[in-house]
């Protein structure tokens, strides 16, 4: 009826227009995240400057520098040292870590056994790949390979004494397989008593409660320095005469002592996030104890502290250097031993054996705290708050 | 009837003592302990006949005798005539010192850093990032050897020392600073410190009580600073600048007077502080990002300005969160100050490996260690409760 229908019902949606220019190019970047405000910039620009201050002389230390060949001290040492280098030069001495990579390796274990670190090393990792790879099946058996029979392989390669392979006595190990199987016992002993020392801390029995109260607040209270004296020199005071422990052991229930008790904290804490209906939940189904424990508490507790095991084990992985101090050489210790070395002592030597020491640190450590994250995200059931 | 029935069976399916839960864990717990008694008992016959064999007597005797070994730094004094207890002493000193020192500035440059973590400017992010990537991931010892085999001792002789601003000089034996030399009437400049604290205090008092009583606000921070700068200048120039700079001066081996920074303190100090701010940091940032994001926009809504906004709703609930990790942070610093003995700084643990070199007197030497070290941690744990009970939230 109505002649005119003023009405306008638009039918198609308008396309999307674009961001403006000014919101989306670089220079938009640039403003929202370097320039925001006058106080941005200042801060912008003095971080620049200390940028351009301290980044190209590093650079230029660790690669352009540097020197790469080389067999011995001269090549790294100025002309005033007694060296080939100019006066002036300063660099990062790689031909050092070239000649001594062996040695940073496997310490002053025996030329011609060598190969039994190296095959044992590739069991190692061609176990341990495919254990942290989620999407390789028979975890189990995997498990058991690598948690059960490696060690007694890894055990019987590198030490020896049996099926005709030359003993080779521990103060001759040394080097970065020092430092992993300080961290493989300590990790593989820490968890478990780890485990049991924060039931034990929640237990009902008092004498059992006590015990491990104690235990934990004194080991958490005292350096690891102290701990590692302790027993390097007082346990063989409470041993009967004539029982001696290798000193690698010794360390090894050191470090193995000090984890089990940070752990402990760590996994009380997530036993403690688990709320009380589990528990009594777990009760009311008729479990027992460790059945209780096992099934329904520890599987929950566990996956909320991951970040926190994760960073027990690499604490654990940096607290391995310490050794050196009771007198043995990990990775750390043999790059400090090799400074006074006459062939190779030079001003640049000490700089260049620590920075790549702490690279490979570092590698171990960054890789353990992504896996952890990666780790944290699969497990993830959405069930935390 | 069936409620009978039950209670009948239940008394049935008791019957064995050997389920019965108490039973069991008398039975555990008494089993426990005489394992410890036995473990105990051998570990200490062994010993004692141990220490019989190699003719050490056990006790504390051995404090009283003449150390005979010199260390490097002494607070207090102390000469090689002195006696192992003074030792012990002046090592426990040598610890309060780097882990004081490095906790004070662990926790401006953590702070620091973890600010720049969440900040908006990008460049600043990133240099944070990767600042904490780097120092949380290399263990604290290899960090003390960078400084102190990489850094401090291929500086020049001191014959070539590098001249700093200010009268100051570093070379391979340390860093040389002027020494303030206090005259006549100093005392006065302390007790106006002393005055300006207690008068800040009670300013920040009546400015609470104001505030509360009529909501008009006082600038209690410029206040402070003004009381905390002005009374010691006051009594500074009343005095008649009662101050005068002991320079290090250039000698033809080695340099005169000015106040030496060894190098063993420098590295252990800045490696402890660098090491445990990268940890601080990223607990600063896990405080301040557990603050709901509802404060700020409430805050927002009442009219708060940002400054305001971060100074009185986010850093004290990030405080709460902040407080616990930071208190083991600072007994991590102090317990890592033991790696002292790798570089030689003379705290507790390298003095009583001395000690236990010289003696033997190796269970005296740890129980002092653990004794201590236990001390500094309570300490440190009870002032940080107390400080957590004042911030914690108060409910009603």
């Amino acid at each position: 009826m109505q002649e005119h229908d003023l009405s306008y019902v638009r039918m198609e949606m308008i396309n999307a227009q674009a961001a403006p220019v000014s919101e989306k190019s670089w220079g938009a970047w640039i403003r929202k995240n370097l320039f925001a405000s006058v106080t941005d910039s200042t801060m912008t620009l003095i971080a620049l400057a200390a940028i351009l201050y301290f980044l190209p002389p590093m650079l230029n230390w660790l690669f352009v520098s540097a020197q790469y060949t080389g067999t011995d001290r001269t090549f790294c040492a100025t002309e005033a040292q007694g060296g080939i280098q100019p006066n002036d030069w300063a660099g990062a001495c790689w031909a050092f870590v070239g000649s001594k990579f062996e040695q940073f390796l496997v310490g002053r274990y025996p030329i011609a056994e060598r190969w039994r670190v190296w095959v044992t090393g590739l069991a190692f990792f061609g176990l341990m790949i495919p254990m942290l790879t989620p999407s390789v099946p028979r975890k189990g058996l995997n498990a058991i390979l690598f948690f059960g029979v490696f060690p007694v392989f890894a055990f019987i390669m590198l030490y020896g004494g049996i099926f005709g392979l030359e003993v080779v006595e521990t103060p001759l190990w040394g080097g970065l397989m020092v430092t992993l199987v300080l961290s493989f016992v300590g990790i593989a002993v820490s968890l478990p008593f780890g485990i049991v020392l924060a039931l034990g801390r929640r237990s009902n029995m008092p004498v059992i409660k006590s015990l491990c109260i104690t235990f934990i607040e004194v080991v958490r209270g005292v350096p690891l320095v102290t701990v590692l004296f302790m027993a390097s020199v007082m346990l063989p005071l409470f041993l009967p005469q004539g029982v001696t422990f290798d000193k690698l052991l010794r360390a090894l229930i050191g470090v193995a002592l000090f984890a089990s008790a940070y752990m402990a904290e760590v996994v009380r804490g997530g036993l403690q996030a688990i709320p009380k209906g589990q528990y009594e939940g777990a009760d009311s189904l008729g479990l027992g104890y460790w059945q209780k424990m096992n099934l329904i508490i520890l599987p929950q507790a566990l996956k909320l502290v991951i970040p926190g095991i994760v960073n027990t084990f690499i604490g654990m992985f940096k607290d391995t250097s310490l050794v050196y101090i009771i007198g043995m050489f990990d990775l750390l210790g043999i790059v400090r031993l090799n400074f006074s070395d006459s062939t190779w002592a030079s001003a640049q030597t000490p700089a260049t054996g620590l920075v790549f020491a702490g690279f490979i640190f570092w590698i171990f450590c960054f890789g353990m705290s992504r896996y952890s994250i990666f780790m944290e995200r699969r497990l993830d059931t959405g069930h935390k708050r | 009837m069936a409620s009978t029935d039950i209670s009948g069976d239940r008394g049935s399916a008791s019957a064995s003592w050997f389920y019965d839960p108490k039973v069991r864990g008398i039975v555990y717990q008494v089993l426990v302990f005489a394992g410890l008694v036995a473990l105990v008992w051998w570990i200490t016959s062994n010993t004692i006949e141990n220490l019989h064999r190699a003719n050490i007597a056990s006790g504390y005797d051995f404090l009283n005798s003449r150390a005979g070994f010199d260390i490097g730094q002494t607070p207090v004094d102390y000469t090689s005539d002195s006696t192992y207890g003074r030792a012990f002493i002046i090592g426990m000193i040598n610890t309060v010192i780097v882990a004081f020192a490095g906790v004070l500035t662990a926790t401006i440059v953590g702070f620091l850093v973890g600010l720049g973590r969440l900040s908006h400017n990008w460049l600043i992010r990133k240099i944070c990032m990767v600042y904490v990537e780097i120092f949380r991931n290399i263990p604290p010892l290899l960090v003390i050897f960078f400084w102190y085999f990489g850094v401090l001792s291929v500086l020049p002789q001191p014959r070539d020392s590098v001249d700093l601003p200010l009268g100051a000089f570093l070379n391979n034996r340390g860093i040389f600073l002027p020494r303030a030399v206090w005259g006549e009437g100093a005392g006065l400049i302390a007790i106006a410190i002393l005055v300006a604290i207690v008068a800040i205090f009670l300013v920040r008092r009546w400015a609470w009580q104001r505030q509360m009583a009529t909501g008009q606000p006082f600038p209690v921070l410029w206040t402070s600073v003004g009381l905390l700068i002005g009374l010691p200048l006051l009594a500074f120039i009343v005095t008649g600048f009662p101050l005068t700079w002991d320079i290090p001066e250039l000698g033809r081996f080695n340099l005169r007077g000015g106040l030496q920074v060894k190098p063993e303190f420098l590295s252990l100090y800045l490696a402890l502080s660098f090491y445990t701010a990268a940890f601080i940091a990223e607990i600063v940032r896990a405080g301040i990002l557990g603050v709901a994001k509802g404060q700020t926009e409430a805050s927002y809504a009442l009219g708060l300005r940002p400054g305001q906004t971060s100074r009185l709703v986010i850093v004290p609930q990030a405080m709460r969160i902040v407080i616990p990790p930071l208190t083991s942070q600072y007994l991590n610093l102090t317990k890592n100050s033991s790696l002292a003995i790798a570089i030689g700084y003379p705290d507790l643990v390298a003095v009583g490996g001395t000690v236990l070199n010289q003696t033997g007197q190796a269970i005296e030497v740890v129980v002092i260690w653990m004794v201590v070290y236990l001390g500094l941690s309570l300490g440190t744990s009870l002032f940080m409760n107390w400080f957590n009970a004042k911030m914690a939230l108060v409910e009603r």
